[in-house]
């Protein structure tokens, strides 16, 4: 990876009882990275987001968010990071407006007054609200409150925002509207840590993927190496057992009537079968998705609902 | 982070409708009072509320010892039940820590808006009912009130020591307030926490009437809340005063600092 790493943790682990919700997971994650942090609901991605912001203590490991160790610098790294974690949360009686104005006064900031009544309102035009909107967060249909939640994030101009299922609730107009505005964010210098079990989410936005599988980090790495091109050729066929006799060592895997096939040009290929009087159905590249490298990385059969950690985490 | 609190305790409907309330039983009384003549006899019934008919500049005192012993409470452990536990089910405090805002300056900020409220619950009633007292029951007779002791009070006697039953009566919600800080650190539920502080003031008060728990009387939090009448006694009778400060103390200190300690080592799940 390139870069100097914004977060990195070092066998970080929360247990509960008996339960190892976070199992002793090494994340890494670059600057100028959007890292998508994958992994089915439970295995344990609201807990390792909850300890990168000092919100739940880690049993073993330590976290280093932007070059400090947390939880014990957060008052120093808390002010550079934006976050939504499992969720927004509001004042239901007031505004969305009041209620940034609020979270913004609490903590404490450089900026005068002034800018920061101003600075509230550009994150909501941001974020596609209307700052003039009077109306209480009690009003306010799920998207609206994810909305606010990603505006309350990017409030402080953070140097790395860390948004768990920033799109939930929305529509799919709204999924690309933020997505559009935080690969914007990313363009200027925002690092973004962004957890989710949307698989095509992460494809479209990320440029490092890890996977989290019931709490152990199964696969970290760029997503252009994870999805590089295989070297194998997908051959469907009636003939595939003439076909795979043919071809000999070159075949990978047979399964009914397709087949992988090591080869280096698939047109070539191609020609040989048909050459050779083996009848070819379908033969083209064959790329892996995001989705395989997920599958074959999480392997193991997956763990029966109750047991996992989903009771902890939600 | 004081401030925000305060515009947030400002800005709930909840706050105004429990001054309210607070409000409403005195006037209610003063109301019956006035109508029907019939007080309760000395001795009997809530404090000074045998001689407001004849002196109702005594009023506010007798509606506060009207709400304190359990309007009062209850408030204060609603709002002190809600201020962690609250902004859990708001989902709220992650976003607060995180902003970051200090656990230990979270806390503070809680149990002193909660004081204010306090504050204001008191000065609001003891002013509704001042002006209730004066329309409805009358002034005070020309000779000056009457002191429970027997003696004569100066209108300036009476006021210095009315201000001290006001911040008597203060110090006595700062333990309900503290308990209930301390339970709401502990649930995420608000109801509960309030509830749980409802019900140590119950047991409190069932302890008091119970002869065979004489030892622990000095030291319920409950036992001291209506010295604030000797201070009209001539002389004033400090002990008992002076004993319910330290104990409203001691509770505030033991539950603030369980409050901190269990708040600042626990995991935010929600």
């Amino acid at each position: 990876m390139s870069g100097t790493a914004v977060i990195r943790t070092r066998g970080l682990t929360k247990r509960y009882g008996e339960l190892r919700a976070v199992d002793g997971i090494d994340l890494e994650v670059a600057e100028g990275a959007v890292y998508g942090f994958l992994g089915a609901n439970g295995s344990g991605k609201t807990t390792t987001v909850r300890m990168l912001l000092g919100l739940v203590l880690p049993t073993e490991g330590s976290a280093e968010v932007l070059g400090a160790p947390m939880p014990a610098s957060r008052t120093t790294v808390l002010p550079q990071v934006g976050a939504l974690v499992e969720g927004p949360g509001a004042y239901d009686h007031l505004s969305g407006r009041l209620n940034l104005a609020l979270l913004d006064a609490a903590g404490p900031d450089p900026l005068p007054r002034r800018d920061r009544r101003r600075r509230c309102a550009e994150v909501l035009e941001q974020v596609g609200l209307d700052p003039a909107d009077r109306r209480p967060v009690r009003a306010y249909s799920l998207g609206m409150r994810q909305r606010l939640g990603l505006a309350a994030a990017l409030l402080r101009r953070p140097r790395l925002l860390v948004l768990d299922e920033p799109t939930n609730g929305l529509d799919p107009q709204g999924i690309r509207e933020i997505r559009t505005l935080l690969l914007a964010l990313n363009a200027e210098g925002t690092t973004i840590f962004l957890s989710s079990h949307l698989l095509a989410e992460i494809e479209q936005m990320c440029t490092d993927v890890g996977v989290l599988d019931r709490g152990r980090l199964v696969l970290q790495d760029r997503l252009d190496q994870l999805l590089r091109p295989s070297g194998l050729v997908e051959v469907h066929s009636p003939d595939a057992h003439a076909a795979a006799r043919l071809l000999g060592d070159a075949v990978v895997e047979v399964a009914g009537e397709r087949m992988l096939v090591r080869a280096d040009d698939a047109a070539s290929l191609n020609h040989h079968l048909v050459g050779s009087g083996v009848r070819v159905a379908r033969l083209g590249p064959y790329e892996r998705d995001l989705e395989q490298v997920v599958l074959e990385a999480s392997s193991v059969p997956p763990a029966p609902v109750e047991t996992r950690a989903e009771v902890l985490t939600s | 982070m004081i401030g925000v609190e305060l515009v947030k305790l400002v800005l709930r409907p909840r706050t105004w409708v429990v001054l309210g309330m607070l409000v409403a039983l005195p006037t209610l009384v003063a109301v019956l009072l006035a109508v029907t003549d019939v007080a309760p006899g000395p001795g009997e019934g809530p404090p000074f509320l045998s001689a407001v008919l004849t002196d109702g500049t005594l009023f506010p005192l007798a509606a506060l010892g009207v709400v304190l012993p359990l309007f009062l409470p209850i408030a204060v452990a609603v709002l002190g039940g809600d201020a962690v536990a609250g902004e859990v089910q708001s989902g709220t405090l992650r976003y607060l820590l995180v902003r970051p805002v200090g656990r230990l300056r979270l806390l503070v900020a809680k149990l002193v808006t909660v004081v204010v409220f306090v504050v204001l619950a008191v000065l609001v009633v003891a002013a509704v009912a001042a002006v209730e007292g004066r329309l409805l029951l009358g002034t005070a007779p020309a000779t000056g009130t009457v002191s429970l002791s027997g003696s004569t009070l100066t209108p300036q006697q009476l006021a210095w020591r009315t201000a001290l039953a006001l911040a008597y009566m203060v110090v006595c919600m700062l333990g309900v307030a503290a308990v209930a800080l301390f339970l709401s650190t502990l649930t995420s539920s608000s109801v509960g926490a309030a509830l749980g502080t409802v019900g140590l003031l119950i047991a409190s008060t069932v302890l008091l009437g119970l002869d065979a728990a004489s030892a622990l009387h000095p030291y319920l939090p409950t036992r001291y809340w209506l010295a604030f009448v000797d201070l009209f006694r001539d002389p004033i009778l400090w002990d008992d005063v002076v004993r319910g400060l330290l104990v409203q103390l001691g509770y505030l200190v033991v539950f603030g600092l369980a409050a901190w300690a269990n708040f600042s080592t626990s995991d935010v799940d929600g």
